[in-house]
């Protein structure tokens, strides 16, 4: 009952206080006539009576606002009021407001854009039943610190282990040709071990998963679809279940289709179908030696800690090295938490760019601030005048920070709706993809981040100003007349025009640093010429999978022959092994002559690029001494084989390799080195010359064994040089499809591309900090200028006098300058104080420049320096106009 | 009145205002009369503090207003005790019977 009279008291006082406040108005004028009528009875006059009664009274209005005081709401309807009176107010500096709003939405906006990356990337649980428990597998070999998992140790491995609830293997990237369903093209597939989507807790959207007998070598011949190909080639029709694809000439049963949501490492969002990896037709799975490419995924049973698991395989690891050492030995399990492998690097530098972000934040708020105290100087008159009246401190104090709220609300609603829209369409823009990044999304958590920032900020800017603002003392105020002081309010300003400078000073630096990591990177060769490549994958007929080596061979030169022959190519060439900072594969070999290594781990290795006569001249690799390929070093020729320098080095140190013979992949038959060829970056542009292996042997494509030659009816990958790779495709495709129905060309990527992919985390990097530095640079001299020009502005009357005494245009220029020049000059001096602890961060992503690079530093500090000149010249010059009558009289 | 400690005032003046409308329903003036009376001239109670007392009273439920003539016919507020005021009265009362005693005994301790 009570509660619902107060409520009541509440809506009327909030809702109907017109009436209430009419209602109190009269009942004050009754009582007043009241108690004139008490005195005139008691004998006064009518004057008299009137007199007294107000006396007693003792003022309308005091009487009403003690009774507004008591009212419910009352703190409510004061704070209402204070909004309502702060807007008018941000109405009236319509400039002011806008450059406030404009400001903070820029900070809140990057700020929340970047923290729905970081929040959907790095702060999400991955979704997956018990994430924590997911481990990936892979062995740890001499050259490969996880290196793939061979099909017969992950079998041993899956029997043997202690800690592991369930193991699977997965191989990605496999292309398939689909033929049956509308014209023959070619899809992705994916190899799956047992359990595969039981160990991650993802049901099908339709049908079943694989049986473990369909997933064994030998088993029935099964797919599942991805819900993208379901519907691209089915439209999702549900009867889809039993029917069957026929994938490289064979039949396989459709029977199930994944959820369109699955996705693992990010890897599988382009993926056509899921199959069993027993279907694998590849000779090699049942090799314990071979490095297929295969990943393991486990899931660590209850209670089991990352150590345990560790010290588990490394038994089972063990005891696989002494039963098989031919196979195994010094091979080892490399065990990684899922969420560590998938992040990488990746978050290391959102961090570093969530700080950078930050600086931008504290940027605009410091410019905030500076814009408040200004304004604030402006108003002081207006304090002074509601201090005299009765406001208190906190009143005041509270109006400004209401004024305050009020521009952030502003500024991070516009913040949000700018990182709602805009941080999917600057992510597709920018060069790389980002771990899960289809999860990247505006929700409740970066709503709140967004709230959370903006009060935040709205508090550190609004605060300072406000205090300064309530302490000063109501009657100095009035009496100087609104002109405001000068000391002290100056020196605040300077201090955040300082910080502002230093702040940006430090992005500047990680920006350039950042740039000239990348511009170094352009320059390193890469050991060819990047810029004519372009590299496709190539596959013949279905018809033609089972035929012979030799039809395989024969119709392969045709091909060869007719994309020789397109216009715009230059050369071209198979590319079978490795491929430069796209593939790699390895071949093992010893020199004859030598001892035969007891193991296979015993071994030496090389990167081995299986190519045709014109690959040389199609990369513009370096002929360092011999020959390379010709068209006679064919099936039916001697083995010959090229060698770069670094092998040559290696193992032929001081001697000439040329004539010397190798025995490769354990065969009796040598193979003579005919030439001797520059090193090529296989690992990167950047990363290449700390790898361990890095020697490289060349072989002649059509050398290839009778039964990988087979196999490379399915897929082989050429390589044309052209002098415009990025559209010799169109003249290719049309080539190819004159040549022989059924065949297909696919994947085409230029050189230039692969690079850039290769450098993807770096320009990521680069243009989100240019563009942080960027806003930086635009703040803090927005910042610089408005500070100047607000001091200008106070010391005109000082101008005037100067002028009239007889100070010269280039006098009053520097008296303004200085002021300018004092500020940048401490911001400068504690920026690059900051930087040199901040850059050291960002170290692992430079490449050939130190973090204190003294090009990079004196170009930023000169650049800084010029641009917060060049704010303070303006103000200056129009300081140097001030007509002295004019300034003399404005008082 | 300013010197005099508010806390204890408020307190004072609920009662006083309460106590007084026990008498039936009055306009602010013959609250303000009444409670002189009733103190025998102590209590000199000023607009500034009553209407805020009878506000704030009102929007507690403890008092009702409506408006009517006055003695002289003019138009008026009244304020009236509710059931609720009449049950506050009472506890305000024994509160303060409590609080004069308990003082009464801390002044006569040697």
């Amino acid at each position: 009952m009570r509660l619902f009279v107060k409520i009541r008291s509440l809506s009327r006082n909030l809702f109907a206080s017109r009436r209430v406040e009419a209602d109190l108005s009269q009942e004050i004028h009754c009582h007043l006539q009241m108690l004139t009528e008490e005195n005139i009875r008691a004998g006064m006059t009518q004057e008299e009576a009137q007199r007294a009664a107000r006396l007693e009274l003792g003022g309308i209005e005091q009487v009403k606002e003690q009774v507004r005081d008591e009212r419910i709401g009352n703190w409510l309807r004061s704070v209402l009021s204070d909004c309502r009176y702060g807007l008018r107010q941000l109405r009236n500096n319509p400039g002011f407001t806008a450059a406030a709003v404009i400001v903070l939405a820029l900070g809140i906006g990057a700020n929340t854009s970047l923290f729905s990356v970081v929040n959907g990337v790095l702060l999400r649980p991955l979704p997956f039943p018990h994430p924590e428990q997911l481990v990936i597998l892979r062995e740890s070999k001499p050259n490969f610190a996880t290196g793939s998992v061979s099909y017969p140790n992950f079998l041993d491995w899956q029997r043997e282990n202690r800690t592991f609830t369930s193991m699977s293997v997965m191989r990605g990237g496999r292309s398939l040709i689909l033929t049956g369903i509308g014209e023959a093209e070619q899809i992705n597939a994916v190899l799956l071990g047992p359990g595969f989507f039981e160990q991650l807790g993802v049901n099908p959207a339709l049908g079943r998963t694989f049986a473990e007998d369909e997933v064994r070598i030998g088993g029935a011949p099964t797919v599942m679809l991805s819900a993208a190909f379901w519907e691209r080639k089915f439209g999702s029709a549900h009867d889809v279940l039993g029917k069957t694809i026929t994938l490289e000439g064979k039949d396989y049963s459709i029977i199930g289709v994944v959820p369109a949501s699955f996705d693992f490492l990010g890897s599988l969002r382009s993926v056509d179908v899921y199959m069993p990896i027993g279907q694998w037709s590849n000779p090699l799975l049942t090799s314990r030696a071979a490095g297929l490419g295969i990943g393991g995924i486990g899931r660590l049973a209850p209670g089991v800690t990352i150590e345990q698991a560790r010290s588990d395989m490394e038994r089972v690891t063990r005891n696989l090295a002494a039963t098989y050492p031919d196979a195994n030995k010094g091979i080892g399990a490399a065990v990684i938490p899922l969420n560590k492998w998938m992040l990488g690097n990746t978050e290391s530098f959102l961090f570093i760019l969530f700080g950078a972000v930050g600086f931008v934040l504290l940027i605009a708020c410091v410019n905030v601030a500076n814009l408040l105290l200004a304004r604030s100087t402006r108003r002081t008159h207006e304090f002074a005048v509601r201090a005299a009246l009765g406001a208190g401190q906190t009143r005041i104090v509270r109006q400004l920070l209401v004024e305050s709220t009020l521009l952030v609300s502003f500024g991070g609603g516009i913040g949000l709706m700018l990182a709602a829209l805009g941080t999917k369409t600057v992510l597709r823009m920018l060069p790389t993809t980002l771990p899960r990044s289809a999860e990247i999304g505006v929700d409740a958590d970066v709503m709140i981040f967004a709230l959370v920032i903006s009060f935040a900020a709205g508090i550190l800017f609004g605060l300072a100003p406000a205090l300064k603002t309530a302490r000063r003392d109501p009657q100095q105020s009035l009496q100087e007349g609104g002109r405001g002081g000068s000391g002290s309010r100056h020196r605040l300003q300077g201090v955040l025009v300082a910080a502002e400078v230093s702040l940006a000073l430090v992005l500047l630096i990680g920006a350039g640093l950042m740039i000239r990591t990348l511009s170094t990177l352009r320059n390193v060769s890469p050991g060819f010429e990047a810029n004519k490549i372009l590299t496709f994958g190539f596959s013949l007929p279905p018809s033609m999978f089972n035929a012979n080596p030799d039809s395989v061979r024969a119709a392969l030169r045709e091909a060869q022959d007719k994309f020789q022959a397109a216009p715009g190519v230059q050369a071209v060439s198979f590319t079978w092994g490795a491929v430069p900072l796209s593939g790699d594969d390895e071949w093992l070999f010893w020199i004859d002559g030598q001892p035969k290594p007891q193991t296979e781990s015993e071994m030496n290795w090389a990167i081995d690029y299986v190519v045709g006569p014109d690959y040389q001249k199609a990369m513009g690799i370096a002929l360092k001494s011999g020959r390379f390929f010709t068209a006679q070093d064919d099936e039916h020729a001697a083995r010959v084989a090229v060698i770069d320098e670094v092998l040559a080095k290696k193992f032929f140190d001081g001697q000439n390799p040329i004539g010397k013979r190798l025995h490769v992949n354990s065969a009796e038959e040598t193979t003579e080195i005919v030439g001797v060829v520059g090193h090529v970056n296989q690992w990167g542009l950047d990363s290449d010359d700390k790898e361990t292996l890095r020697s490289q042997l060349y072989t002649p494509f059509m050398q290839l064994p009778d039964k990988t030659m087979a196999q490379n009816a399915s897929g082989i990958g050429v390589l044309v040089r052209s002098d415009k790779p990025a559209t010799v495709f169109g003249s290719i495709r049309q080539v190819n499809s004159r040549t022989r129905s059924g065949q297909v060309v696919f994947g085409a990527q230029t050189m230039e591309e692969i690079i850039a992919s290769s450098l993807g985390d770096r320009r990521f990097s680069m243009i989100l900090l240019g563009i942080f530095a960027a806003l930086a640079l635009l703040l803090s001299s927005i910042g610089i200028y408005g500070v100047i020009s607000y001091i200008v502005g106070q010391r005109t009357r000082e101008i005037g006098v100067r002028i009239v005494l007889g100070a010269s245009r280039a006098d009053v220029l520097r008296l303004v300058f200085i002021e300018g020049a004092k500020m940048t000059a401490i911001g400068l001096l504690v920026g690059l104080a900051a930087s040199f602890g901040l850059t050291r961060l960002v170290a692992n992503l430079l490449f050939g420049v130190s973090p204190t690079d003294p090009l990079t530093l004196a170009a930023v500090v000169l650049l800084l320096a010029a641009v917060s000149l060049l704010a303070c010249y303006i103000p200056a010059r129009r300081a140097t106009t001030v007509d002295p009558l004019i300034a003399l009289h404005s008082e | 009145m300013d010197s005099e400690p508010t806390t204890l005032l408020q307190g004072t003046l609920d009662l006083l205002i309460l106590k007084s409308l026990v008498a039936g329903e009055m306009h602010g003036l013959g609250v303000s009369r009444r409670i002189a009376q009733l103190t025998r001239g102590t209590f000199d109670v000023k607009p500034g503090s009553l209407f805020p007392a009878l506000h704030r009273m009102d929007e507690e439920g403890w008092i009702s207003s409506f408006w009517g003539d006055s003695e002289n016919n003019r138009r008026a507020k009244y304020y009236r005790l509710t059931k609720a005021g009449l049950k506050q009265l009472e506890a305000e009362t024994k509160r303060w019977g409590r609080i004069s005693w308990a003082i009464a005994q801390a002044l006569e301790a040697s």
